[in-house]
This record gives C-alpha cells, sequence and structure tokens, in this order.
C-alpha cells in the first residue's frame, strides 16, 4: 500500500499528534515499509480461527468489592501542569 | 562485595560481616565513579537509600527475619512507578513526574527490606531495542561502550553487567528483558503473563507487558522472582495467587528433560558467532543428558507483522491518556484545549514513540481493522495453540535471543524495519504470554556477549528456573566479568 499526505494527516488527527515537516517524510517512508511488511499475514489462512486478545483465557482475578482510601487530591495535584482551585485546570472547553 | 553473588552478599549482610549502609554507599559509590561511562542510571536516589539504611539495618540488628534479599541495593526500570522519585519513562512527556504511589513490585521489594537506589534507562516509554529512543541519552554497553545494551530494559541489564548494582528490574513486552541481557552478558527472566503485578508499570501493551528481574546468575533472579511475584488485588489479570517458593541446589544433570529445538531458528538471518554460541549451550544440555529434539516453528515469518500491530494498537490506546492536563509535559502554546492535547503530544513525545501511536491508529482504524488488528488477533490464537501442541511434546524450547549481538550505537536507529526484525526470537513469548529466560552462552569473535533463552510453558517457572540452573552449574558464562570477556 502507498502512504499520501492524506492518509498521514488522517492519522495526525487520530492519534492527536502534528508532525513537524521532517517528521512526516521519515514517517510516510517508515509506514509504507512496515505496513507493507506486515500486509503479510494476509496469506495465512484464519478462516474460523476466533480473535485472541489475551494470552490466557481465565483472565480475571476478581477483589472483593470493600470501599479503599484514594490518594490524596493535593498529592495529585503536584503533577498537574495547571492547577486551580483544587482542580485540574484547562482552557476553555465549550465553544471553542 | 562487587563479584559476590547477590545471594552471597545478603548473607553476608544478614550475618552482620558486610552492613547495609556497606553495600548501599559502596554500590552508590561505584554509580557515580562510572554512570558517566554507562548512562545507564537516569536518576540516583541517594537520600531516600540512606534513609532506608538506617531502618533496615536495625531491623536486622533486631533480628527480624524480612526476605532472603533483606538489605541488598536495587535499581528499577524508569517505568515502574516509584512514589515520590521520578518515573520519567525517558520521555520528555513524563521527565518531571513524580508518582504518588509506589508500584506493587517496588511495595513487595520494600517489605522484604531491599534497598531502591535508582532508577535505570531505557527507551521512551519502553519502545524500541537499543536503549537508543530516550531523552537522557543512549546506555552504552559495558562491554564495549561504542555498542548499544539493547533494549529496552537497556539501563538494567548495563547496571548489571558493569556491577553499578547487584540486581534490578526490567519489563518486557517484545524482549526487552531478554534482548539487553544477551547484549550484556547478563541473566534474566520473563515471567509468564499475570505472575507478577502490572499495578504501576506504566503500559505500553497491556496484553504483553511483564515486569521482571536481571541478575548475574539465575539464582539471583530466581531470589528476586520469588519477591515480586504473586498475587495483587490491585491487578486482575496478575492470576498467580501464589508466590515462586525459592530453592537452591547443585544439580548437574539433566535425564528425562526434553528440550525442543526449532531449526528453522537457526537456517538464515542469524549471525554466525550467536549461531555457533547458541548450538554450544544446546550441546552442554545433550551432554548433561537431556534429550534435544528438533522441530519447525510454525508462523515465524508471521510473528514479528502479528507482535507490532498488536503492540502498536494497545500503545495507541494506552499512550492516549498523556493529554497535558492531568500530569506530564503541556505545552507553553496551547491557547485552547485541542492545542493543549495536540501541542502537548505533538512536543512531548520522540519520534519511535508517535511512529507506534500512528501504526496503531492506523491498524486500529476504520477500513484497515479486520486486514490488520483482526488478522493479528488470529495469528496470536494460531500462535498460542501452537505452542501448547509444542508444549506437550516438550519440557523446555531452546532458541537464541537475538539474531546478532551488541551493534554499534547509532547503528540501526534509522532503521525501523531492521530493529523490529531484531525482535524475531522473543516477540512470540510475549503473544503467547510464556515464560523465558534469557542466560548468556558464551562470545562472538569481537569478544561480546551471546545468550539464548529458555522457554517454558505457561506457570512453569519452577521447571523454567531448574533447568537454567542446571546449565549455569554446569558452565561458567554468567562469572566472566567485563573485563575478561573483552578482547
Amino acid at each position: 500500500m502507498t502512504i499520501d499526505n492524506k492518509l498521514i494527516s488522517y492519522l495526525e488527527d487520530l492519534s492527536y499528534l502534528s508532525l513537524a515537516d521532517d517528521e512526516k517524510v521519515r514517517l510516510t517512508g517508515d509506514l509504507e515499509e512496515i505496513l507493507n511488511y506486515m500486509a503479510r499475514l494476509k496469506e495465512l489462512d484464519t478462516e474460523n480461527v476466533s480473535e485472541r486478545s489475551h494470552p490466557f483465557d481465565n483472565v480475571n482475578a476478581f477483589r472483593d468489592d470493600e470501599v479503599m482510601a484514594s490518594f490524596d487530591r493535593q498529592l495529585i495535584l503536584r503533577n498537574a501542569p495547571v492547577e486551580e482551585a483544587g482542580m485540574f485546570s484547562s482552557p476553555q472547553t465549550v465553544g471553542e | 562485595m562487587f563479584d559476590l553473588s547477590t545471594l552471597t552478599l545478603a548473607k553476608l549482610i544478614r550475618d552482620r560481616e558486610v552492613s547495609v549502609k556497606e553495600a548501599v554507599c559502596g554500590y552508590i559509590d561505584e554509580i557515580e565513579r562510572t554512570n558517566n561511562k554507562y548512562n545507564a542510571f537516569i536518576t540516583l536516589a541517594k537520600e531516600r537509600a540512606l534513609e532506608r539504611v538506617e531502618i533496615i539495618q536495625a531491623k536486622i540488628d533486631s533480628g527480624e527475619d524480612l526476605s532472603l534479599l533483606c538489605g541488598v541495593p536495587i535499581a528499577i526500570k524508569d517505568n515502574i512507578s516509584t512514589a515520590g522519585l521520578k518515573t520519567t519513562c525517558a520521555s520528555k512527556m513524563l521527565s518531571d513526574y513524580v508518582p504518588v504511589y509506589n508500584a506493587t513490585v517496588v511495595d513487595k521489594l520494600e517489605q522484604a527490606g531491599m534497598i531502591v537506589i535508582g532508577k535505570l534507562n531505557m527507551d521512551e516509554f519502553a519502545m524500541g531495542g537499543s536503549s537508543e529512543t530516550g531523552i537522557f541519552g543512549v546506555t552504552h554497553n559495558p562491554f564495549d561502550e561504542t555498542r548499544v545494551a539493547g533494549g529496552s530494559s537497556g539501563g538494567s541489564a548495563a547496571a548489571v553487567a558493569g556491577k553499578q548494582i547487584p540486581l534490578s528490574l526490567g519489563s518486557d513486552t517484545g524482549g526487552s528483558i531478554r534482548q539487553p541481557c544477551a547484549f550484556c552478558g547478563t541473566t534474566g527472566i520473563k515471567p509468564t503473563y499475570g505472575a507478577v503485578s502490572r499495578y504501576g508499570l506504566l503500559a505500553y501493551a497491556s496484553s504483553l507487558d511483564q515486569i521482571g528481574p536481571i541478575a548475574n546468575n539465575i539464582n539471583d533472579c530466581a531470589a528476586l522472582f520469588s519477591l515480586i511475584s504473586g498475587g495483587d488485588i490491585k491487578d486482575s489479570t496478575c492470576v498467580s495467587e501464589k508466590s515462586f517458593a525459592f530453592s537452591e541446589n547443585n544439580e548437574e544433570r539433566m535425564e528425562g528433560i526434553r528440550v525442543g529445538l526449532p531449526r528453522n531458528y537457526f537456517t538464515s538471518g542469524i549471525d554466525s558467532g550467536v549461531k555457533e554460541a547458541v548450538m554450544s549451550a544446546v550441546k552442554e544440555f545433550e551432554a548433561a543428558g537431556a534429550a534435544i529434539i528438533e522441530f519447525e516453528m510454525p508462523l515465524l515469518e508471521y510473528m514479528v507483522p502479528a507482535y507490532y500491530i498488536i503492540a502498536c494498537a494497545e500503545a495507541s490506546s494506552n499512550l492516549s491518556r498523556y493529554d497535558g492536563l492531568k500530569y506530564g509535559y503541556r505545552s507553553a502554546d496551547a491557547k485552547t484545549l485541542s492545542e493543549v492535547y495536540l501541542k502537548s503530544r505533538s512536543e512531548g513525545f520522540g519520534l519511535e514513540v508517535k511512529r507506534r501511536i500512528m501504526l496503531g491508529s492506523f491498524v486500529l482504524s476504520s477500513g484497515y481493522y479486520d486486514a490488520y488488528y483482526k488478522k493479528a488477533l488470529q495469528t496470536r490464537a494460531l500462535l498460542k495453540d501452537a505452542y501448547n501442541r509444542l508444549f506437550t511434546q516438550f519440557d523446555v524450547i531452546i532458541s537464541p535471543v537475538a539474531p546478532t549481538t551488541a551493534y554499534k550505537i547509532g547503528e540501526n536507529i534509522d532503521d525501523p524495519m531492521k530493529m523490529y526484525m531484531g525482535d524475531i526470537y522473543t516477540v512470540s513469548v510475549n503473544l503467547a504470554g510464556l515464560p523465558a529466560a534469557a542466560l548468556p552462552c558464551g562470545f562472538d569473535g569481537d569478544g561480546l556477549p551471546v545468550g539464548f533463552q529458555l522457554i517454558g510453558d505457561a506457570f512453569s517457572e519452577e521447571k523454567l528456573i531448574r533447568i537454567a540452573r542446571i546449565y549455569q552449574n554446569r558452565t561458567n558464562y554468567h562469572n566472566t566479568t567485563i573485563s575478561a570477556g573483552r578482547k
């Protein structure tokens, strides 16, 4: 398959990334080579094979449904890039 | 002290022949002396370590039996959360991030009386095989400082090989413990998926990631594995209820052990020096009385594509949490919410991370999902079935870890396909969730370490470690120091 500018912009949108021009040139070539290599999976007969998204069938070790202490809000907010009145702060989200 | 096995050092500490302070300060001095050569450490936690020294020494002095590695210093890959200590994933995105909680493995180590003395270099977000993509610079291989240490747990392996630390923790998503161990001549275990809690491990690909030990020999690895393994109410995928029970023995024979040898792993694309050293390990197994049974590993040419599709798909989802709002890097230029997302992520992630996020977005996108992601999950199912069948015939499978020894710094960094192909022998183990141990088995013509791996059936660590131990009881490659190995 061929990767063109349109597909790169679409992938930038899906990924919430904006590539610099030099990155765009690099990744266009790389993605094309990698995806063409990945496409060899098409040769494989997988009819009637179920998809496996996890290494094991029984995956959940449930814990008791008990209330436990959570983290201290002030401690967590220390990692926030911008904090205001004990909350994470973001620019205006409505009518942007 | 630096040439002792960790278990021997631990015994000297328990017997109060070496103080915890002597051990910890000795290693801190060694890190300060050599880190400009290896760049294995990103953060040295001197004060935190020294505070803990007094507490642990007091417990030892009062006769409290904490664990068999009590008082021993350890360092942790920088994608494993340490409360109050920076955990950066070697990324600009997290360069100032200080977790408010410990990963479960770190809690377990500290409860066992071990002393965390620093955080180790890696590829950014564990995405790479050479520890060259992080913002803190390249980790150098102690056997040859012009070469890479492997990755993504390059700092974890180089620090052990360079005698900066007796033990470390790494993480393995597609070979990230085993390959740096092979490149640096150290021993490591990638545990069965679900044997060790992932709580506090910064996620790359959640159905593949596992934390595991790195040390100079299998006994030290096994001792550390016994401390970190077992269930955790904070990780529902950690299904192993019991911790691994550590024991030592001096066995040297392998009668009755069936070892599978995938002959197609040796036919092309493998360096002759690697092939020779791994085949010499096979001979050692034969000499010990094991039955060597050759077979053709199915699906070999489909393993790398299936792995990268699944790993990148999971990565694109996992890394969507980095939004510039709650923690991590936020672009100073962003004026709107969309710009916060877009600019913070674009400025905060490096090229390899962006490449994998975009690959993941592609294989999950409408129109391509069936041909790529669904197909990869079906390949994973076929591979898992194949391994299930193989382990009715074999106790372990023996294989190379990587097709080459450590390459020159910069040699492959601009060729992602070449880098991905270096994972050909390791990724299927993660897709199937199996345990594997990487062990040194000699040197190539340039004097660089070669490693092989033993792959076991799910949750067969006891058998796997026993067989690895017999190999190391019969050989001495794990005791070859950097000066002796170097030409």
